[in-house]
């Protein structure tokens, strides 16, 4: 079963952050990759802009409307999400619980509603 | 007269059997709701058919039997358009005698009170899918209409479907959080009934609903010692149920009952557990709650109560679990065993939410009483009654009011 882990954190966090702490967030992540790869498990992943790079587009009113984003202005914003495909919520819960993420941010745990063959 | 005794034959074995085979027709495929009404068919079928071919032998066997084929015709109405939900997998081991299997109930329970799961569905959750309560019977006490319990039961079992919330018991690491997740949920179907702000619409049947899952648990977890001391507590408390309000119904402070009322059946099976716990040497929340009723308890064969034990106990309470209930009852007790003003000054470090706690102005009422203040006793019952909902508790506070006797500003002027 496949589940996405949305990384959600304060970005302000991050505007005073080091070339040399990044780098270091860099190797963290990869190594939380590599743990998911070599469990099996990993789907995908993305690691997005801050928000303020965010353009958000709609239809819903009959016309295009495309504006400045991001569509909700939070303190905890989107920063990035990992594919995973484990057997349950607990396993999925485990590998949220590594997600180097989840120790400054928080991470929400979302069932696929894709057919499992897709 | 056959059919009245299907019908008991059947609530009979509704009642025993209801989680058990729900949780067994669930666990594979976590699907609950296509469980239940698998189940419900069974239980309507059994009832039409029992009074004329008789109760069979092994009524929980039939039920089984009759519940997984209706769960498989389900499936096959479905097939088309979904795909396998486990469920072939459950009806491909052919066991259909549920003694020959073993008991799911207990991962039902933790499916219930997992994290994933709102804290404030977990209970009507558990009533529902263990004990096969429906919405209706369920909402009166929690204060929803039957629709928005019914909806908020489908939500949370739609999300341990679609979620797929694994029917297993936790690693031993887990055991313990876990574990207190169940016991709370159990204990908050306990607590509904017994608190006096909602005491006088119960009939007590949530807290016999309540005993019968600390039974279940203590029975299928008889090495976790939490466990044992929610069955003992809620036994404890329920000794004491014909004691509680006096012939007015007015509330009867525990100190206060006639020890004569008690269960001393109960008592003496909850002391039983509490003993086993204790042995197993982790203390915890629910053995202390416990201990601390088992000593009141006490007070039936000794004739006194020991407030200075009880004092302790609370002090070991209020440490891993600093609730405002038990810091009050903690206060009480040690206005007992010292005195009133030690007790006073405990409810002080409660802190100003204690001026709108009901419990706390209460206590500080009886407090104030106890140290001669009549005065500010009578000022604090008075608060203390605007705070108060339940006619029982009124009734108690109307007469510990009167008996500090007259105000001497309000006494009635002629003309």
């Amino acid at each position: 079963m496949r589940y996405t882990l949305f990384l959600y954190n304060d970005e302000s966090a991050f505007a005073e952050v080091t070339p040399e702490q990044m780098a270091e967030e860099q190797k963290i992540y990869g190594a939380y990759i590599e743990a998911l790869q070599t469990a099996g498990v990993f789907v995908d992943t993305d690691w997005l802009q801050p928000s303020g790079t965010a353009t958000v587009l709609s239809l819903r009113t009959g016309e295009r409307q495309v504006q400045d984003g991001p569509y909700a202005d939070t303190k905890e914003q989107l920063g990035g999400y990992f594919v995973i495909d484990v057997p349950d919520l607990d396993a999925a819960l485990a590998w949220a619980e590594k997600c180097p993420s989840a120790r400054y941010g928080l991470v929400e745990v979302r069932p696929s509603a894709m057919p499992a063959d897709g | 007269m056959a059919e009245t005794e299907a019908h008991v034959r059947a609530a009979e074995v509704a009642r025993a059997s209801y989680g058990r085979l729900l949780a067994l027709l669930a666990a594979r495929s976590g699907a609950i709701i296509e469980a239940e009404d698998a189940l419900a068919d069974a239980f309507r079928r059994a009832l039409e058919r029992w009074p004329e071919t008789g109760i069979p032998d092994r009524p929980e066997a039939w039920l089984m039997t009759v519940a997984r084929n209706a769960l498989t015709d389900r499936h096959r109405a479905r097939a088309r358009e979904a795909p396998a939900d486990g469920i072939e997998d459950l009806l491909s081991e052919g066991a259909t005698d549920p003694e020959d299997i073993p008991d799911e109930r207990l991962k039902l329970m933790f499916v219930c009170a997992h994290p994933a799961i709102s804290p404030a569905i977990r209970t009507p959750l558990m009533l529902q899918t263990v004990l096969g309560l429906e919405a209706v019977e369920i909402a009166p006490a929690f204060l929803v209409s039957p629709t928005a319990m019914a909806q908020r039961l489908v939500r949370a079992k739609r999300k341990i479907r679609e979620s797929r919330v694994p029917f297993v018991l936790p690693a031993t690491a887990e055991m313990p959080a876990r574990l207190e997740a169940v016991l709370e949920a159990i204990y908050a179907a306990f607590a509904l009934d017994w608190q006096g702000g909602t005491l006088e619409a119960r009939d007590g049947s949530l807290a016999r609903e309540a005993m019968y899952l600390a039974d279940l648990v203590a029975a299928l977890l008889p090495d976790e010692p939490e466990a044992l001391g929610l069955s003992a507590l809620i036994r404890l408390s329920r000794a004491r149920l014909p004691a509680r309000l006096d012939a007015e119904g007015a509330l009867v402070p525990l100190d206060a009952q006639d020890t004569a009322l008690w269960d001393t059946g109960l008592i003496a099976a909850a002391n039983r557990r509490l003993t086993a716990a204790h042995a197993l040497g982790r203390p915890g929340r629910f053995q202390i709650e416990a201990a601390i009723q088992s000593a009141h308890a006490d007070r039936a064969r000794t004739g006194a109560t020991d407030w200075p034990a009880i004092a302790l106990l609370y002090a070991g309470l209020t440490r891993i679990a600093p609730t405002a209930g038990a810091r009050v009852a903690e206060a009480v007790a040690l206005g007992h065993a010292r005195s009133p003003d030690t007790g006073l000054a405990a409810l002080a470090r409660l802190g100003p939410g204690a001026d709108t706690f009901q419990p706390a102005m209460a206590a500080r009422a009886y407090l104030e009483a106890m140290a001669g203040r009549t005065e500010a006793a009578r000022a604090s019952y008075r608060s203390a009654l605007t705070l108060t909902v339940d006619t029982a508790s009124r009734l108690y506070l109307e007469r510990a009011l009167r008996e500090i006797g007259p105000d001497p500003e309000k006494t009635p002027r002629k003309g």
